[in-house]
């Protein structure tokens, strides 16, 4: 039988691969690839505590985290398309301006 | 069969995923990213959240995806991306450990006090009715804050993706906006 631990472990798990995404890419599409990986391993716990506590409001927050994903698509799809006109690449190394 | 569905969920979504994080090229993990997501809204409907599912069908791989596909058509996506990579080893342990740490974080008020159920799912509603009385009585202002940051984001995408959309193209000639084309061009 699944129970709430299977599931939390499962979004834990879900969460590191997004980290280590972040951390380890240097593309910024990349990156953003895997904070929607992150934001989905938090919908995934908030829907399984929601029916393990038989308890509403996590997926409530699941909801807002969806609309919270939704419009930072929006603003960071265009701020990507402005970098990318502006220097010809989406590297992460290439926007740096302090050196050391 | 909830034990199998749920293995094989769970082991698809992390390879999709480990796909999408370490493949080199942005093609390939778009589209294991797009499937990890349909198949978590299988997860969804196993744990009895019908609405959230279909929410996230509608709206991840249906409107986030799709956006995405749209936004790669301004990159040139479809070449192997040359990074510089950090050490593997000490990414990998550095990122796991911080979430280990948050999940510890976050995870302990609960298991300490246990956590009351605030709203229960009303008796003889199903998941999409139970949702839209929880949604639209406790959590209206959240929804209509929602509303409204969705408004200001679809403004902010349209402003910053159209610059020159100042200029309405039907109401130039033809040629003269091939004669503007090639003076950009230069």
């Amino acid at each position: 039988m699944i129970g709430l631990g299977h599931y939390l472990i499962l979004a834990s798990i879900l969460f590191s691969i997004g980290l280590v995404g972040v951390i380890r890419r240097k593309n910024l599409l990349m990156l953003f690839f895997a904070t929607e990986i992150m934001l989905n391993a938090a919908n995934v716990a908030f829907a399984a505590i929601s029916s393990y506590h038989h308890d509403l409001a996590g997926q409530m927050f699941a909801f807002f985290i969806v609309a919270v994903a939704a419009s930072e698509v929006a603003v960071g799809l265009g701020l990507l398309i402005l970098l990318y006109k502006k220097y010809g690449t989406l590297d992460l190394d290439e926007f740096t301006m302090m050196k050391g | 069969m909830e034990t199998f569905a749920f293995y094989f969920l769970s082991i698809s979504i992390v390879a999709l995923f480990a796909v999408t994080v370490w493949s080199r090229n942005i093609l390939y993990s778009m589209t294991s990213l797009a499937a990890g997501m349909v198949l978590i809204s299988g997860l969804f409907f196993i744990l009895g959240a019908d609405f959230l599912g279909v929410v996230q069908l509608i709206v991840y791989v249906g409107a986030v995806m799709a956006l995405y596909a749209f936004g790669m058509m301004f990159f040139d996506a479809t070449g192997v991306v040359k990074e510089k990579n950090a050490p593997a080893m000490t990414v990998f342990i550095l990122g796991g450990l911080t979430a280990l740490m948050l999940v510890v974080i976050f995870a302990a008020p609960s298991i300490a006090n246990g956590a009351p159920a605030f709203y229960p799912p009303m008796a003889g509603a199903n998941n999409p009715q139970a949702v839209g009385l929880v949604l639209f009585t406790k959590y209206l202002v959240p929804f209509e804050v929602a509303a409204i940051m969705l408004l200001v984001a679809m403004v902010a995408g349209i402003i910053l993706a159209g610059k020159k959309m100042d200029r309405s193209l039907s109401k130039i000639k033809d040629a003269e906006l091939e004669g503007g084309e090639a003076k950009d061009s230069k």
